[in-house]
């Protein structure tokens, strides 16, 4: 099978893309960015994927499925670039898929759609609605991102569309948003609370991915791995020491003090948790996560 | 948490090992319930429950040693002491000791050290998707259908019930679970509120802060009684008319009293055990 990856030079990305060719798929790649030692057998093209160039890859190359990474948090962009491509992108993803015949397509969406706060219940369901991104407008794309590819569900019925919405990811790449939380001298945590953080290994990530794939998952799916630990426990047992703050004070720091330019509801993500329930996903494709809890944190302590 | 602060009970840590949850390698169970901050918390708490205070518990029989339940209560005495006992009594005196998970008030989670604590308790916000969920996993689930209500009955009418809504009551019919009714009494003697400051309490994030005979916040030693009754089963599908459900609802509401009132006979030792009627 011919599959193309947008967002292919990340990590995820590109634990996805050496799964991809393992199992004798034939992978495209698509990314802004560059990636330099990429294997023989991905076809790289470094193209934006709201660009021209993206699409003449779809229309030439003909891809029988398509798998949408492109996104980008609010951790890492400013907001009217991460905006343009998390939406214009997904956009243009689906517009390709519909226009150039690909029959099955994931979109890789992140669990953070829930939003966290002080009464959400945990184990989300995928029925229920993302609940604070009104007070956290830098999450307010990705849920929006989330929603249109979910629109392709009934927009396109004749594409196997699949929406994931993954836990944090953790390993040895080091690599995203909880990754970057717990890589500091220090892992600030807010005084008093002590949410728990759902998570699983990048390498289980990237397998789910694939699944859904094979499977060729038609729905929205909540993708999680082992159950989840108090932020606490995750800093000790990664070897880092941690810093509670005051909530007050890191309200003032926001935006000062080096801290990112955030709304104080972003203080939310380190009070409560977002834990969601994925039984629907794993009933689907039989998915078993292989690094438990601890082992997770191993990996991701070893290679710091 | 409180590593350092709170001493374990090794008599405390023999029954939270004799809880059945499944805790992970780090000792967490799936819903954020941390084993040693467990034991600690109760080991600290055990000394008040056996030591200042004195509870009288009768009918422990009546909550099932395992499979899921929803406890019924009665609310009294300013903030939620009642709470606490019935806690108590399922960790400290039960046979098959359980953990009673609490659906709190939204606001107890705002409060850094609150949140940290009731989080690794297992004491959650109320919500009807987080209480099917933990009886869907069999879980002994605590309510007390006054809600804030009941806390801020003054002393002169801590034996009496407010309003009752009907969540628990579809919660229970929904899930299939028996409903343990129970009755607490004591509650306006430990701590006799004579005022409740709401202006003051809205501004601190609170629905009130209750003001006791003695001013500060501060219960007496007390002896109370807590009463189980005999679980009530309902048949339904907990998607019934208001008023079907507000008939099972006053038939719950109408056991509590009753325990209640035998509970107050017994504390002023005009009922004796053997005339109990659980």
């Amino acid at each position: 099978m011919r599959v193309l990856v947008t967002g292919v030079a990340g990590t995820l990305g590109r634990l996805v893309a050496t799964r991809l060719i393992d199992r004798g798929h034939d992978v495209i790649g698509i990314d802004r960015r560059p990636w330099v030692d990429a294997p023989d057998q991905v076809e790289m093209f470094q193209y934006d994927i709201r660009k021209r160039p993206a699409e003449d890859v779809f229309r030439r190359r003909r891809p029988d499925a398509a798998i949408h990474m492109a996104t980008v948090t609010h951790l890492v962009h400013k907001s009217p670039d991460r905006m343009r491509v998390n939406l214009y992108g997904t956009r243009a993803f689906i517009h390709h898929c519909h226009t150039y015949g690909v029959k099955q397509a994931v979109m890789v969406g992140r669990h953070t759609y829930y939003g966290a706060a002080a009464d959400s219940p945990l184990y989300h369901t995928e029925d229920e609605p993302p609940m604070s991104s009104h007070a956290f407008p830098e999450l307010a794309d990705l849920v929006a991102a989330d929603l249109y590819a979910s629109s392709a569900l009934w927009r396109y019925p004749e594409i196997a569309t699949s929406v994931l919405r993954m836990v944090y990811t953790l390993g040895p790449t080091k690599h995203g948003t909880l990754a970057l939380y717990l890589r500091g001298p220090r892992v600030p945590l807010v005084m008093g609370f002590d949410p728990l953080f759902h998570f699983l290994h990048e390498e289980d990530a990237a397998e789910a991915i694939v699944t859904a794939l094979a499977r060729k998952l038609h729905g929205v799916y909540n993708v999680s791995g082992p159950s989840p630990v108090p932020i606490s426990t995750i800093a000790r047992a990664a070897g880092r020491r941690t810093l509670a703050v005051p909530a007050s004070w890191i309200n003032f720091g926001l935006g000062r003090l080096a801290l990112p330019n955030l709304p104080p509801a972003a203080l939310d993500h380190l009070k409560y948790p977002i834990v969601v329930d994925s039984s629907a996903f794993k009933r689907a494709t039989d998915f078993q996560h292989q690094y438990d809890e601890q082992e997770t944190i191993e990996r991701f302590r070893a290679a710091l | 948490m409180f590593e350092r602060l709170l001493p374990i009970d090794p008599e405390v840590a023999e029954r939270i090992d004799a809880l059945e949850l499944s805790f992970n390698k780090f000792g967490v169970d799936p819903y954020g319930i941390d084993k040693a901050d467990l034991t600690r918390v109760v080991s600290a708490f055990a000394w008040i429950y056996r030591n200042y205070f004195k509870v009288d518990v009768y009918g422990l029989e009546h909550v099932p040693p395992r499979g899921r339940a929803v406890m019924v209560g009665n609310h009294s005495g300013g903030v939620a002491i009642d709470a606490m006992m019935v806690m108590g009594s399922m960790l400290l005196d039960a046979e098959q000791p359980r953990l009673p998970q609490g659906m709190i008030d939204r606001f107890i989670h705002q409060f850094p050290g609150a949140s940290k604590l009731m989080s690794r308790t297992g004491q959650f916000t109320g919500n009807p998707d987080q209480a099917l969920r933990l009886l869907h996993d069999e879980r002994l689930v605590l309510v007390f259908p006054e809600g804030a209500r009941g806390t801020a009955k003054l002393a002169k009418d801590a034996d009496t019930l407010v309003g009752f809504g009907t969540g628990f009551l579809r919660l229970a019919l929904e899930t299939k679970s028996p409903i343990i009714p129970f009755g607490f009494v004591g509650g306006g003697e430990a701590l006799p509120t004579i005022a409740n400051l709401e202006r003051l309490g809205r501004m601190v994030g609170v629905p009130y802060i209750p003001v006791t005979k003695w001013g500060v916040l501060v219960p007496k030693p007390t002896r109370f009684q807590l009463l189980y009754g005999k679980p009530m089963l309902f048949e339904g599908s907990g998607h019934e008319r208001d008023d079907v459900c507000n008939a099972m609802v006053d038939e719950v509401k109408t056991k509590i009293r009753d325990l209640i009132q035998q509970g107050r006979a017994l504390r002023e030792g005009r009922l004796s055990e053997a005339d109990l009627e659980l």
